[in-house]
């Protein structure tokens, strides 16, 4: 018997197809897949520690940072976990705008997916497509926040500010025209016996396994196991809703591409339902300790100049204790664990990044398969190098 | 939200009291949510009773991470945040571990343990007795120190800057 032979590569971690600084370490017989070996880290820029020394309300910035696709998901559990701590709930208001902008982002964020996994496997122009539409969607968090990526619109206690005028209009007309944009695409891929060949089969993870390494969100449904956090543990208001669950059957690429459109049809039928909805009322809290006074007001009365400085030195407290506060982010499980000693920093923030824990499937669902099949699982699984490494 | 609560959170405490009669665990609630302070020595047991009890079924491991308690005796804590996918709530689990003690790990129990375990080593510098690949994850493999201890300074690390290598 000859000996058998194998070669090592790196892919990246400068490579177009592993979505930012990601370096893979393969170990090739021939075109297959023996050992894969993610190596992150790259884009490590010490998050959690950052925040050991920011106020509260100091975190939120850093945490758009993390999931740069999905800006306002990552404030919706930040933000949440905070509330949870200081025991309070926002207004009606504000839990529907919060979750009317999540799942904009949801579909913003499974746009940049489609265009770049269509684009890393060759399907070149449904790029284009989905920039187009995820564009509209940038310049919503713009018309809210002033920021097209880096939103930080949520705020502890509610929102920055209310929604801007015609911002309804903007999003009724958008969601009326993306469900026949959405056939288009399908037009483009579903049935494409190119694309059908290049994922159907490919990358196949087991539901045991699937659970065994904590893989989260559309990967997961794809294996057909059912969990989605806004169903089973509702938060901000969801049990309002009326929506389907994404469900696969064969746990490929090809059943994650159908579970990641479908959530796009029914994040439309959401934010739908929260245009219909739409209580009216403040959107904070009526807490002068959390939410700054009106400017006017500083200029007229002690307290709300007080407040107001207390808040701009000092920020607020939050009682002793910790919490863990998970939402389904477009990737899976985002999971905020805070600790606090009672001032007016965390303690400790950790962020349980579902990029992180999904990209650890990775080499349980390439091995054995090609390079080539490689390019296309890893579009597959949406991973956001800032939120892996943080 | 969704963590186990009122009778719910009795039923799986005193299962599992009954279950392990010998093993002493503290338990504590705050906003609804169930933290079960174990022993690391009856860690890896537990996990596998929670994880296979029908009745329990904490199958999913959402998150696995440390805190460092400076200043306290023990010094870290280890923190897992289990699921049940079955019944829909999450339970926290707790060891102590001393600087320089290794803590069990339970990637024989969960899978996903192995990245995060590499994490908390590589950010706290806590070790896990039976991890298969324990290395650094984030950081490069020659760095020192443990970033996310609290004698860790937050802008870097002395040795680092004394060295000029920040302005190389």
């Amino acid at each position: 018997m000859t000996e058998r032979r194998t070669m090592t590569i790196n892919m990246g971690p400068q490579h177009p197809s592993t979505h930012g600084v990601l370096r893979l370490v393969l170990e090739l017989d021939g075109e297959i897949i023996v050992r894969c070996t993610p190596h992150i880290g790259y884009l490590h820029t010490g998050m959690e520690k950052i925040a050991e020394s920011k106020r509260y309300q100091q975190v939120i910035p850093i945490t758009d940072r993390m999931d740069y696709l999905a800006p306002l998901s990552n404030n919706l559990a930040y933000v949440l976990a905070v509330e949870k701590l200081l025991g309070i709930e926002v207004p009606p208001r504000a839990q529907v705008i919060r979750v009317m902008l999540t799942e904009l982002t949801r579909i913003a964020s499974h746009l940049v997916w489609l265009g770049t996994h269509a684009i890393d496997i060759g399907a070149m122009s449904v790029f284009l497509y989905a920039f187009r539409e995820r564009e509209a969607i940038v310049d919503m968090y713009e018309q809210v926040s002033g920021a097209r990526m880096m939103s930080s619109y949520f705020r502890i206690g509610g929102l920055f500010a209310d929604l801007p005028e015609g911002f309804e209009k903007t999003v009724q007309s958008f969601i009326a025209s993306f469900p026949d944009r959405l056939v288009e695409y399908e037009d483009l891929l579903t049935r494409n016996p190119i694309w059908i060949e290049r994922t159907r089969g490919v990358g196949v993870i087991k539901p045991q396994d699937a659970v065994d390494l904590g893989l989260s969100g559309p990967s997961l449904r794809a294996c057909g196991i059912a969990w989605d956090i806004r169903k089973s543990n509702p938060y901000s208001g969801y049990e309002q809703f009326r929506f389907e669950m994404s469900r696969g059957t064969h746990g490929d690429v090809y059943d994650r591409y159908l579970c990641r459109i479908f959530e796009m049809q029914q994040s439309v039928a959401i934010v739908r339902q929260t245009l219909e909805s739409l209580p009216g009322g403040p959107v904070v809290v009526a807490d002068p300790k959390l939410i700054p006074p009106p400017k006017p007001m500083v200029k007229q009365s002690m307290e709300a100049l007080i407040h107001h400085f207390l808040l701009w030195s000092a920020g607020f407290t939050v009682p002793e204790g910790e919490v863990y506060q998970s939402i389904e982010s477009p990737r899976g499980e985002y999971g905020v664990y805070l600790v606090s000693d009672g001032s007016n920093t965390p303690y400790r923030v950790h962020f349980r990044a579902p990029s992180f824990v999904n990209l650890q499937s990775l080499p349980r669902m390439a091995e054995g398969r090609l390079v080539a099949d490689l390019v296309a699982i890893i579009g597959s699984i949406d991973i956001v190098l800032g939120e892996v490494d943080r | 939200m969704g963590h186990i609560r009122g009778a719910e959170e009795n039923l799986t405490v005193s299962k599992l009291r009954e279950r392990f009669p010998e093993a002493t665990f503290s338990t504590r609630s705050f906003r609804n949510e169930t933290t079960l302070l174990v022993r690391s020595g009856d860690l890896i047991r537990i996990c596998r009773h929670l994880k296979e009890d029908p009745g329990l079924l904490y199958d999913f491991l959402s998150d696995l991470t440390a805190v460092d308690r400076f200043g306290d005796h023990p010094r870290f804590e280890v923190v897992y945040h289990l699921y049940s996918l079955q019944y829909k709530r999450w339970i926290r689990l707790k060891v102590h571990v001393e600087e320089g003690e290794a803590a069990p790990s339970v990637t024989s129990v969960w899978g996903t343990a192995n990245w995060h375990e590499r994490e908390v080593f590589d950010m706290f510098g806590i070790r896990f007795e039976g991890h298969p690949d324990l290395r650094r994850i984030l950081m490069p493999e020659e760095w020192e120190g443990c970033p996310l201890r609290k004698d860790y300074p937050v802008q870097a690390s002395p040795k680092w800057w004394e060295e000029g290598a920040a302005g190389d």
